[in-house]
């Protein structure tokens, strides 16, 4: 990538017209300078000059690709070469030509230059890249240039970047007042790396007293300090919100499912987790092909795995209520323990067919990466697919059920199946249909576990468990109660993750679903009536 | 039904004692090895495991077949029982421990000084024997009285044991709970003062544990013949008539539960000095779940079909994992599923079949 941007841009400079003639001392000295003075002398004029063309000369230096000739300055690129001076194509190379070496001094001094050069480069997003660039590690040596930089800029977001390496700088090296100032511009930043910036000003030493002597400059950098991490909290509060958000609806996808297996059709499947993994391989199958046949169309795979994910595990339960789970209806245990086994035969087939180890499932590349909302806070894009495609299949879901023939049916029989088979329902048929139709929504959540998760045989008993606490919390046959109980699970545990580590939030939550089922043991929304035996 | 024993289950009993408490110690320690009649150590202690998971079964079965409660989590009860005993044989390697300190490996590993608050009195193998009662007990008491008291039954009280047994695995797999994390306990070296893997050793344990699983199945018998166990019949029929005829259905259902993990912590005391590990994988739902088809394969509320269960199941577990281990899953799998379709009352309910009950 980088080469190519150097041979574009020599190719640029190559064409152009020597416009503004660079200054030729300054390269001469540059290139066959005697003393490493003599060099960072040079730099700084070519730098000082801002001349578009010095940037192209100093990263070539940097990349090792100038050469001398005589005393002729040559970018060498290849076979041919670009005079450094007039911009005359060199080719082929002249046989004297010698490389230019330089110390790491110089190296130094290089490096801060080409970053000044690109601060003030006329594309903003290049002065942007590189102002953050030197945010990472700023330089005291870069500090005239980014003064001069500052006074240039006009865009408001690489002015604020500016203003912090400045800032940061100043903090380090500059006088009494300076650092004072630089403090107080400090404590608008929302970066992370402000903080450990100002942390030493306030720290003590294993002593007791403190690391900065100046009382002022403490006091400015405590209410500074307390300025950043405020405006810090609010990145971890936002992210934490958000992951709890990307557990929920996965929670919810997968629990989505058991609600109308379970919730209403009252048919515990315990194999519902290997379902979203037959879903989850499908993904792969369809991977695979896309990879094999079409690889230009890689980044839409996606959108022809989710109907086959969709396909492959309703049709995968409907078999299942056909041959097995039909046989058992109103003897909930004896469906456990069957599903039980199929969920078994399930795990060993694909242990079989793919082997015992996880397979490998990419994101397309459109997914990957994510938004920067706040300096400390990325987004990625992948788990706000997947927010978003979770929401999709709710409504999805509540059409189908509130708006299609099957959902009508499917509610019938639900409520009277005694009634609904007298006035012509055909209720074993629809049972099929809604117990292919739970199957399939687990099929999509293994589809979109495939994009976040690893994706191997014991996939699905991870979520076997928490799915079945997001159905009982939500309440059985309530759709919406999985819904909020899934969302409201997820950011719970996230929260309290954060306040006590992973496995023990996981611990908190269960032990609160166990008491909170004690006091409403039909879930959050549960029907009214008036039946003693639920 | 077998719940009353005439004649021939008499028989069968008195002849399953001899078997266990007789033929297998003679076959072990008279007979030299190389003789056909010989039991060589690897059989020894796989009985002696199988006889172990035959007590859970039938605690599994007084609750299930009796009660019609379908625990998922009986393995947590088993698993409680076997770290109590852990402990007090994690105390017996004394200083004999890779780092010769008086802690446990892991712990000096962790860089710990001392014990924690849990290893109090733990090396007492009277207080192991209490803890392996008492803490499944416990807890099976507290959770039971919250989840009877508000009625909670069938499959919810399946899956919150499910999630209880979860989440006490969760627990045990962190170093923080002070027992052993993911490794738990094993490398033991004695038990009373007495190596634990000696021929004589490995027999006593198996005679021990035949003993205690007679006792339970005599027991059990004693409690579904009883009164009590008609009430519990009863309950798992038709609980709101039960409880219309003044009965308290809670307070039956509490004690049978509480007994059943008591069980299960007696058995998970006798096969942990018997295997030499226990770790939190024994309270993974898997193990639980598989608890409970065991029973079914038996015959569920026949608590000689429970003993035949767990033996049947794990015979053909240690053969099948040994000879083909990828079938295995492929045939529990299918056992689960035909056992549920077609045998509804089990081995047991194949051979009673032609006998009117």
């Amino acid at each position: 990538m980088r080469h190519l941007l150097l041979v574009l841009l020599l190719a640029l400079a190559a064409n152009a017209p020597p416009a503004l003639a660079i200054d030729a001392a300054a390269v001469h000295q540059l290139a066959l300078g005697d003393t490493s003075e003599d060099r960072i002398a040079a730099i700084n004029a070519l730098v000082e000059s801002g001349d578009e063309q010095a940037e192209p000369l100093l990263r070539a230096l940097l990349a090792g690709s100038v050469q001398t000739s005589g005393d002729r300055v040559l970018i060498v690129s290849g076979d041919s070469a670009v005079d450094a001076v007039t911009g005359q194509r060199v080719s082929p190379l002249p046989e004297d030509a010698s490389d230019v070496v330089m110390n790491n001094r110089v190296r130094g001094v290089l490096d801060a230059a080409v970053s000044a050069l690109r601060l003030v480069s006329r594309d903003r997003d290049e002065r942007l890249k590189a102002a953050r660039e030197l945010a990472e590690d700023p330089r005291a040596a870069a500090l005239p240039i980014v003064r001069r930089a500052l006074a240039r800029e006009t865009d408001p977001d690489v002015k604020g970047v500016l203003e912090i390496v400045a800032a940061s700088i100043e903090l380090r090296a500059g006088a009494r007042a300076e650092r004072l100032a630089a403090i107080r511009t400090l404590a608008a930043s929302g970066n992370p790396k402000t903080e450990t910036l100002l942390l030493p000003l306030v720290a003590k030493k294993p002593d007791g007293s403190f690391a900065e002597a100046d009382e002022e400059i403490r006091a400015a950098a405590q209410a500074s300090l307390a300025g950043v991490r405020g405006r810090l909290a609010w990145g971890e509060r936002i992210g934490l919100v958000f992951a709890g958000l990307s557990l929920g609806s996965i929670l919810m996808i997968a629990a989505l499912g058991l609600a109308i297996t379970y919730g209403l059709m009252g048919v515990i499947n315990m194999a519902h987790g290997e379902l979203m993994m037959l879903g989850a391989y499908a993904t792969y199958v369809v991977q695979n092909l896309f990879k094999a046949y079409a690889p230009g169309a890689f980044d839409w795979y996606l959108v022809c795995a989710v109907p086959v994910a969709f396909v492959v595990a309703g049709a995968a339960g409907m078999i299942l209520e056909r041959t097995v789970i039909r046989w058992l209806y109103g003897r909930p245990l004896e469906t456990l323990l069957a599903t039980w086994g199929i969920s078994l035969m399930l795990m060993q087939g694909v242990r079989s067919l793919f082997g015992a180890q996880n397979v490998q499932v990419d994101n397309p590349s459109w997914m990957s990466g994510g938004v920067q909302a706040l300096p400390n806070l990325v987004l990625p894009w992948n788990r706000i697919v997947i927010i978003a495609f979770a929401a999709a299949v709710v409504a999805g879901m509540w059409l189908l059920l509130a708006r299609t023939r099957l959902g009508l049916f499917v509610r019938g029989v639900t409520q009277n199946r005694a009634m609904a088979s007298c006035v012509g329902v055909p209720t074993a048929r629809v049972d099929t249909w809604a117990f292919g139709l739970g199957c399939a929504i687990a099929g999509l959540a293994g589809c979109a576990l495939s994009q976040i998760g690893n994706v191997g045989p014991a996939l699905g008993q991870g979520y076997i468990v928490d799915s079945f606490m997001v159905v009982v919390l939500g309440g059985v046959g309530q759709l919406a109660g999985t819904v909020y109980a899934g969302i409201g699970l997820g950011l719970v545990n996230k929260l309290l993750e954060s306040w006590s580590g992973a496995v023990l939030a996981k611990i908190a939550v269960l032990v609160f679903i166990i008491i909170f089922i004690q006091k409403r043991p039909q879930g959050l929304f549960a029907l009214k009536g008036r039946a003693i035996e639920a | 039904m077998m719940t009353r024993y005439r004649g021939r289950g008499w028989i069968a009993f008195v002849a399953f004692a001899l078997a266990l408490l007789v033929a297998v110690p003679a076959a072990a320690l008279l007979f030299p090895a190389g003789s056909p009649l010989h039991l060589s150590e690897y059989w020894v202690s796989l009985a002696g495991k199988i006889v172990c998971y035959a007590i859970v079964a039938l605690a599994m079965d007084l609750v299930w077949g009796y009660a019609g409660i379908l625990s998922l989590g009986h393995g947590l009860f088993f698993a409680l029982g076997g770290y109590a005993m852990g402990m007090y044989l994690m105390r017996q390697i004394g200083t004999d421990g890779v780092y010769h300190s008086p802690l446990p490996d892991f712990m000096v590993f962790l860089d710990w000084k001392s014990f924690p608050w849990q290893w109090w009195g733990s090396e007492h193998f009277l207080w192991a024997l209490v803890l392996a009662v008492a803490a499944p007990g416990l807890l099976a008491y507290v959770f039971g009285w919250f989840a009877f008291r508000s009625r909670i039954k069938g499959v919810y009280f399946s899956i919150i044991t499910q999630a209880l047994t979860y989440a006490a695995m969760l627990l045990f797999f962190r170093n923080e709970t002070g027992f052993g994390g993911n490794n738990g306990f094993t490398d033991f070296k004695r038990i009373l003062g007495i190596p634990i893997a000696t021929p004589g050793m490995r027999v006593a344990l198996f005679m021990l544990s035949a003993a205690t699983l007679l006792g339970t199945l005599l027991l059990g018998r004693w409690l579904v013949t009883s009164k009590f166990g008609r009430v519990l019949s009863a309950i798992r029929d038709a609980e709101q008539r039960v409880m219309f005829c003044g009965y308290n259905t809670a307070h039956y259902k509490l004690f049978v539960w509480t007994l059943s993990a008591v069980l299960c912590g007696l058995a998970g005391a006798l096969y942990v000095p018997q295997v030499g590990i226990i770790n939190p994988s024994e309270m993974s739902p898997a193990n639980s779940i598989e608890i409970a088809i065991w029973v079914a394969v038996g015959g569920r509320g026949t608590l000689a079909g429970a003993v035949v269960g767990a033996a049947a199941v794990n015979g053909a577990k240690s053969f099948f994992t040994q000879a083909f281990p990828e079938v295995w899953l492929y045939f529990l799998g299918l056992l689960f599923i035909l056992v549920t379709l077609f045998m509804p009352r089990g081995v047991m309910g194949l051979l009673t079949r032609e006998k009117p009950a």
